[in-house]
């Protein structure tokens, strides 16, 4: 039908919107690097000692002193044809590395993801029906904290109880050390991906439970809950048959435009856990002056969060009916 | 205690009416600056009657507590509302858990507008509202039956509420109150914004509900309406009744009406005088010692502003005013 063609013409637009998108970030993130203090000779050589006649040559090699704009040409050429050059630091393709980095913290995310929203809005929804008793108290106070808890030191206790003082966990890393790369289970997997995904999904409940609270209290007083109880509607019943309703979609839209925290509190806790995924190298990149591999996250980082929106503003306008109604009028 | 046969009689009279409100006030509670409580009075010693068959027409303008009252009954009043006095339906007095138990079954309530209806929900679900299980076929059935009578198209039943146009919104909502077995109906301001043909459909909806043995409760502020299919009408004014008058009292220049602020609501219509008298209904937070109605009064006299009057029944009518006998 026509919503199909809707739909279709929607997510043209997003993708035009999308391809500005990267090319001003790809833009305004070279610029940058351009102008920070990074050497690429350095970054390859490390620690390497090498005669001046020797480091010339990389020079010319790494294209130090080729004009920017040049080489953002270069680069932004090779990018189209999908190539986004070698890491330094990894010394293979950034996309291999990028994959494979990507699809380690994608079960972390995911996983963060889903339990943060389910129990955050579980959480919402048993505080805003209890609003005013100490059960809301707790949960509002449990928000308020974890609200003003930075991600890192969350995971610096949690890695310190659980892994250092019970044991229960692995102490980092997302594969156990010394073990071969196919002898490695889905058990091991699992047991290095619990504290990490346990620290993000605890930091994103804060979030999403607020505000579920709040939009259930103000459905629980609108006029159609009023007259829902004036009809003999009552308890849980009330709750689920048009709280839930009225509540599920905001919340929903608001946990996918939380991608970029997702990402951000990623990179953070990788960092702690030294789990092996895109935020550990990102990290790495930064420090390391890995310029092609830091680029290559920039711009898919820039699409992550950007898809997490579009899923977002297509939940909003293409699921509510009452917008589905205005779209169709205007 | 020693009066037994009074009593006896009393209830017998009230066994009549099927709502009877007796004494009624209603406060909110509230916190003004700092932790300091005043209370709002927004109803006072209000008194109440509606007849099986009849429809009792309810006419104020707004801010005086029509609304608040039909919550009052329902007991769906805000927590900080105090109220006091008594609610009796068929005899008994209600608690509120009485009301819990009797909404949607005994008493049903017509909103006023679209905004009492779920966004999220399609209007047949609501229409039928919450059904026990193993019920909800014969529900669906009598849902189709009404949408049918009341000329509503089967895909109005998949429908959400912001696509309904005016006058569908308004069956829709009567709609509701006729699924359920309700006794008591209790109407809120069926009329703004509806065109002559839809109002007359809609009261001619309501005076059927009151045929088939239902008590109609019309709130309104539209006189005019009210009075096409009313058997009683009560006219409130900051809070209270000021009278009750039968549909017949309202003829020529008002002067069967008992209260000169009925007559003064009646002589401001554009067919009779079209007279406004001077002032405005008194504040919520203003205290007022005599009769409430004082301050615009053309018959008041010492004794008006020293106690509340007392009710008088005249002529078939209640009144509360010192000047009428």
């Amino acid at each position: 039908m026509s919503n199909k063609k809707k739909i279709a013409g929607f997510i043209g637009k997003k993708i035009l919107r999308l391809i500005s998108l990267l090319l001003v970030v790809s833009f305004v993130s070279f610029m940058l690097v351009q102008y920070s203090p990074i050497d690429p000779v350095r970054a390859y050589l490390g620690e390497m000692a090498v005669s001046a006649e020797h480091k010339e040559k990389l020079e010319e090699y790494w294209g130090v002193n080729t004009p920017p704009q040049e080489k953002f040409l270069n680069w932004a050429g090779s990018l189209l044809k999908g190539d986004f050059g070698v890491s330094l630091i990894y010394r293979m393709p950034v996309i291999d590395v990028i994959k494979e980095r990507f699809k380690a913290s994608l079960a972390l995310m995911a996983s963060s993801w889903l339990i943060s929203g389910i129990l955050g809005f579980i959480l919402g929804v048993v505080a805003g029906m209890n609003k005013g008793t100490l059960l809301d108290r707790v949960i509002k106070t449990y928000c308020y904290v974890l609200a003003a808890t930075p991600t890192f030191w969350l995971a610096l206790v949690l890695l310190m109880i659980f892994s250092v003082y019970l044991g229960w966990f692995p102490i980092g890393l997302s594969v156990p050390i010394g073990v071969m790369a196919e002898n490695v289970t889905f058990f091991d997997r699992l047991e290095h991906l619990i504290l990490p995904a346990l620290t993000l999904s605890v930091l994103g409940v804060a979030q999403i439970a607020m505000f579920t609270r709040e939009k259930l209290i103000e459905v629980m007083s609108s006029d159609y809950v009023l007259f829902a109880k004036a009809r003999g509607e009552k308890g849980l019943d009330l709750v689920l048959r048009h709280g839930i309703r009225n509540v599920a979609l905001p919340a929903i839209t608001l946990q996918f435009l939380s991608f970029s925290e997702l990402f951000g509190g990623t990179v953070l806790v990788e960092q702690v856990f030294s789990y092996q995924g895109i935020g550990l190298a990102t990290v790495s990149a930064g420090l390391k002056s890995d310029v092609p591999l830091l680029l290559g996250i920039v711009l898919i980082s820039t699409v992550f969060v950007f898809v997490g929106n579009m899923i977002a503003d297509i939940i909003y306008q293409f699921i509510d009916p009452r917008i589905k109604q205005q779209e169709s009028t205007t | 205690m020693g009066n037994k046969t009074e009593i006896n009689a009393k209830g017998k009279e009230k066994a009549e009416a099927l709502l009877n409100v007796e004494d009624l006030s209603l406060s909110f509670i509230q916190y003004t600056s700092g932790l300091r409580q005043t209370e709002l009075k927004v109803i006072s010693n209000l008194s109440i009657q509606a007849n099986r068959g009849e429809i009792l027409a309810v006419v104020g303008s707004s801010g005086s507590g029509k609304s608040l009252l039909t919550h009052a009954i329902l007991g769906i009043l805000p927590s900080n509302a105090k109220l006091d006095g008594k609610i009796e339906y068929d005899g008994q007095v209600l608690t509120q858990k009485d009301k819990e138990d009797l909404r949607g079954k005994e008493i049903a309530l017509v909103p006023q507008s679209v905004t009492y209806l779920d966004p999220l929900m399609k209007v047949s679900n609501q229409v039928i509202g919450a059904v026990e299980k193993g019920k909800e076929d014969l529900m669906k059935k009598l849902q189709r039956e009404i949408f049918q009578q009341y000329n509503l198209k089967p895909e109005v039943e998949r429908m959400y509420p912001h696509e309904l146009s005016g006058g569908m919104a308004r069956r829709v909502l009567v709609s509701t109150a006729v699924m359920s077995p309700a006794k008591l109906i209790i109407v809120d301001e069926p009329t703004p914004g509806l065109d002559e043909k839809t109002l007359n459909e809609t009261l001619s909806y309501l005076k059927d509900m009151a045929n088939k043995g239902s008590a109609v409760m019309l709130i309104t502020h539209d006189i005019e309406a009210a009075l096409k299919i009313s058997d009683k009408i009560a006219v409130f004014y900051a809070g209270t009744v000021l009278e009750v008058a039968n549909v017949e009292d309202f003829k020529n220049d008002g002067e069967n009406l008992r209260h000169p602020y009925t007559q003064a609501l009646w002589n401001a219509l554009p067919q009779n005088k079209f007279q406004a008298i001077e002032g405005h209904q008194p504040m919520q937070d203003e205290v007022v010692d005599g009769c409430v109605f004082y301050e615009r009064c053309y018959k008041k006299n010492e004794l008006c502003s020293k106690g509340i009057p007392q009710i008088k029944k005249i002529n078939g009518g209640v009144v509360r005013c010192n000047n009428v006998s």
